[in-house]
């Protein structure tokens, strides 16, 4: 019964959703007021719906009810709880079901917190998230229905992919939709605005919460994704510039530049046409990852189910969604003016830049990922692009954008002079160069200098930029907004992201080697240690692995177990790497194939500070949700109208 | 309505209209660098581990070589295709375990069957990696020469062997079948 009902309420979920997308336009069209509430109404109804649909698929997949061909296909009854549950969305149907309950999520929002919203502009964007929401459920019902049933019933099911059976991926894909589906809510206001013809101050800051919460968690589940590529997959790498990764960075990208433009709207009341332009952008892009991770046109690492049909539709859907968009930005986006021109030397002024920058380093990326696409459709030439391309082409726009990230956040609004700079820039120089000089003496790397050196300076001027909001006083430290302790931890953590990175492209180092137990390796001065191998069968998987005892000059500093597991259910192996994290050097051995007589393949690694990468960018995550503590943010509240 | 505001709509139609192309496409089927050109050297053990095979086991014979591992659960649907083709033709089959354990893999060939004149263990992935194997099973087309004629990704259907293989590997020997003939009687 649980999965009819779930089924049913999936289906009246979209009868909701294409009233929701049609009344309130009609409301706002015809200044009708009960028919632009009936917006409200209809986004917190879809969105309980969707809810119990959703719990109706987990009590599926808890109770091991293998007559759902879902649960079949990605459950096992032998299986921890956690991943009965991560069940739900380790697979395509339950994912889009995820992406549909938190895209109504967000739109239930709308009325909740949006009482000061003018109603207009509230009822048009409640109406254009229901939209999204249509085409989404028609997806899902049409195309993927999770709640298929299956006959004959298997005794058991097939299995989660063991690779996906790990606490880092439960939780990688819920943060990841939390933050592509987030950026769903910018895309309605645009859409609603662009229909309205007017974006103002009111648009912007009621906003700019919503980016920054859709930017946190996105930063979050690139951050674990990344995080469980690393220890998971056991090739001792954090970001493999995979289609599949480039597709999740590029919304963060382009939502980093919406971020900061749309400061500028709400405080200058500029970039607007522009603003409206990035909202989509981001949408889009988000859309455009979904299509290639579940449509299969680019080779990647990460396979979801693949099926042309669904392809299809998914293009079909962003055509729709963006093409609409964008028509309607073409035919008005000349009513959005900007009230005050902006002056180069200012806080606006370096804003654009961040937002020129952000946008070209966003277009190699995509040209990069894309590439392979366009070339096959120019000549039929098959052809893929790597790591080296996007390291020859992102890291020195990224490197630019760092030189004038660390003097922009201290220029004023509206006007300033360079003159004012000069102090804080001799300052900043100096920081480059000590860490510079240092770095190229110890570090023997003039390209890992240059780095850490402008990792120094952006660190350096962002204090300075600190400072002189406070006055440098202890009275100025208390009374600074939340928006500015948002911005330090943002910029810091990009410091500390940068350095991190750098030190890991520029002083990791690995080594690789046939191990019988006992025998050892050495990398620069520590030594590995296979000891006993031995193997076995535990709960889903059969395993053989072993302790890597690491010494230095003769003391102990870790033992690393890693092993390798082989899944009979899915026929598949995995390999857990033994690594020992910590806020220095990282320690990481996995251990390959091989036979007691002959000997494993161990490689082993040392990674210095890649810890940092992570945790910088949780602190990237965190300064997004401190900001949102910011008053200036909340509207004032609105007298009800009797 | 003006023409700056049309710049992201022609940008983004001319992008799906990439995305709807590229649909039509598999990326997984690469052409293999390797086509014509010799089979990368090698010296490894056989899945008994009594001999050593190199790169003469596979001169003076048209051979078929098949990357297998008992792991790979596609390599259990291509397996009939191979057991009908034993014996027949003048062909050589030649397997190659890939990331396998020899236990493993002797009870995979007692189980399912045993069609190949050789078996070349490839635990470490040594002659997989400069044969440019991206996953099994994936099989290659050697002629008489040592020279890859062919290269096929996934698993080969009796449709794959009737359309493609075979017409290939019979022209391969009634190419070399000539070639000898005419050494033997000069004109």
């Amino acid at each position: 019964m649980t999965v009819e009902i779930g089924h049913i309420a999936l289906i009246l979920a979209l009868c909701v959703a294409v009233f929701q997308s049609v009344i309130p336009l009609i409301g706002a069209q015809t200044n009708n007021s009960r028919m632009m509430e009936f917006g409200d109404r209809a986004a917190v109804g879809q969105f309980l719906l969707l809810a119990f649909a959703f719990v109706c698929l987990t009590l599926v997949f808890v109770a091991s009810d293998f007559s759902v061909k879902l649960a079949a296909l990605h459950s096992h009854s032998d299986k921890p709880l956690l991943y009965k549950i991560s069940g739900v969305w380790g697979n395509h149907e339950g994912s889009i079901l995820l992406w549909i309950l938190m895209m109504a999520g967000y739109g239930a929002f709308v009325p909740v917190l949006g009482k000061a919203l003018p109603p207009g502009l509230k009822a048009r964007a409640v109406a254009v998230q229901a939209m999204l929401g249509v085409g989404f459920l028609a997806f899902i019902l049409f195309t993927s229905n999770p709640f298929e049933r299956l006959n004959p019933i298997p005794m058991n099911g097939n299995g989660l992919n063991p690779v996906l059976q790990d606490p880092g991926l439960a939780f990688h894909p819920p943060f990841l939709y939390l933050g592509y589906v987030g950026f769903s809510l910018p895309f309605s206001f645009a859409v609603a605005a662009l229909l309205e013809g007017r974006v103002d101050a009111v648009w912007a800051k009621w906003l700019r919460p919503w980016v920054l919460i859709a930017w946190s968690f996105l930063t979050i589940g690139i951050a674990l994704g990344s995080f469980w590529a690393y220890y998971e997959l056991g090739w001792g790498g954090w970001w493999m510039w995979d289609p599949v990764e480039n597709v999740s960075f590029m919304p963060w990208l382009a939502g980093t530049a919406l971020l900061h433009s749309i400061m500028v709207l709400g405080t200058r009341h500029s970039m607007a046409s522009w603003t409206v332009l990035l909202a989509i952008t981001t949408f889009a892009l988000s859309l455009i990852g979904t299509f290639v991770v579940r449509s299969g046109v680019l080779v990647s690492v990460h396979a979801f189910a693949v099926d042309p049909e669904r392809g299809v539709f998914l293009l079909a859907l962003l055509g729709l969604a963006t093409g609409g968009a964008l028509t309607l930005y073409a035919m008005r986006s000349h009513t959005l003016r900007d009230t005050s021109p902006l002056s180069a030397t200012s806080r606006d002024g370096a804003l654009v830049l961040n937002n020129l920058l952000l946008i070209t380093a966003l277009a190699t990326v995509f040209l990069g990922t894309f590439y392979p696409i366009f070339i096959d459709a120019m000549d039929g030439a098959k052809i893929s692009v790597g790591a080296p391309y996007f390291e020859l082409t992102f890291a020195p726009i990224m490197c630019l954008l760092i030189l004038f990230m660390g003097i922009g956040p201290m220029l004023k609004w509206r006007n300033d002079s360079l003159k004012r700079l000069r102090r804080p820039t001799l300052i900043s120089l100096l920081a480059f160069g000590v860490i510079f000089a240092l770095t190229a003496l110890f570090g023997k790397s003039i390209l890992g200098a240059i780095v850490l050196g402008l990792s120094a300076w952006l660190a350096v001027g962002t204090c300075i930029a600190l400072g002189r909001k406070t006055k440098w006083s202890l009275k100025g430290v208390r009374a600074q907004p939340a928006a500015t302790w948002g911005f330090v931890g943002a910029h810091l953590g990009m410091a500390i992201f940068t350095a991190a990175a750098t030190s890991m492209s520029v002083w990791a180092e690995t080594d690789i080697g046939t191990l019988k137990p006992g025998e050892s390796l050495t990398l620069s001065g520590y030594t590995y240690t296979l000891q006993d191998v031995t193997g076995g069968k535990r709960d889903n998987y059969d395993y053989f692995g072993g302790d890597i005892r690491v010494t230095k000059a003769g003391r102990n500093i870790a033992t690393l177990s890693t092993e390798r597991r082989y899944f009979p259910v899915r026929n598949q192996i995995t390999t857990e790497a033994g690594l020992r994290l910590s806020l220095g050097q990282t320690l990481f051995a996995s251990i390959g194939e091989g036979d007691p007589e002959g000997g494993f393949v161990v490689q082993v690694y040392r990674h210095p500070f890649v810890v940092w990468i992570w945790l910088s960018a949780l602190l990237m995550a965190l300064s997004g949700f401190v900001s949102l503590a910011d008053r200036r943010l909340h509207l004032p509240k609105r007298e009800p109208i009797e | 309505m003006n023409l700056r505001g049309l710049i992201p709509l022609t940008a983004f139609a001319a992008l799906i209209g990439f995305l709807a192309f590229s649909l039509t496409r598999d990326p997984r089927i690469l052409p293999s660098e390797l086509i014509e050109k010799p089979f990368p050297a090698f010296e490894l053990p056989d899945l008994a581990d009594t001999q050593t095979f190199d790169i003469s086991l596979l001169e003076g014979r048209v051979s078929l070589v098949n990357v297998f591992g008992s792991w790979c659960a596609a390599c259990v649907v291509e397996h009939p295709q191979l057991m009908a083709l034993k014996n027949t033709l003048d062909l050589q089959l030649v397997g190659i375990d890939w990331r396998d354990n020899r236990q493993s893999a002797n009870r995979w060939l007692v189980k399912h069957g045993n069609p190949f004149d050789a078996i070349i263990f490839d635990g470490n992935s040594r002659l997989i990696v400069p044969l440019g194997v991206t996953g099994a099973p994936e099989t290659f087309i050697v002629d008489r020469n040592g020279l890859i004629r062919y290269k096929h990704v996934g698993v080969i259907t009796p449709e794959v062997w009737t359309k493609t293989l075979r017409p290939l590997v019979e022209s391969l020997q009634v190419a070399s079948l000539q070639a000898a003939s005419l050494q033997a009687a000069p004109l």
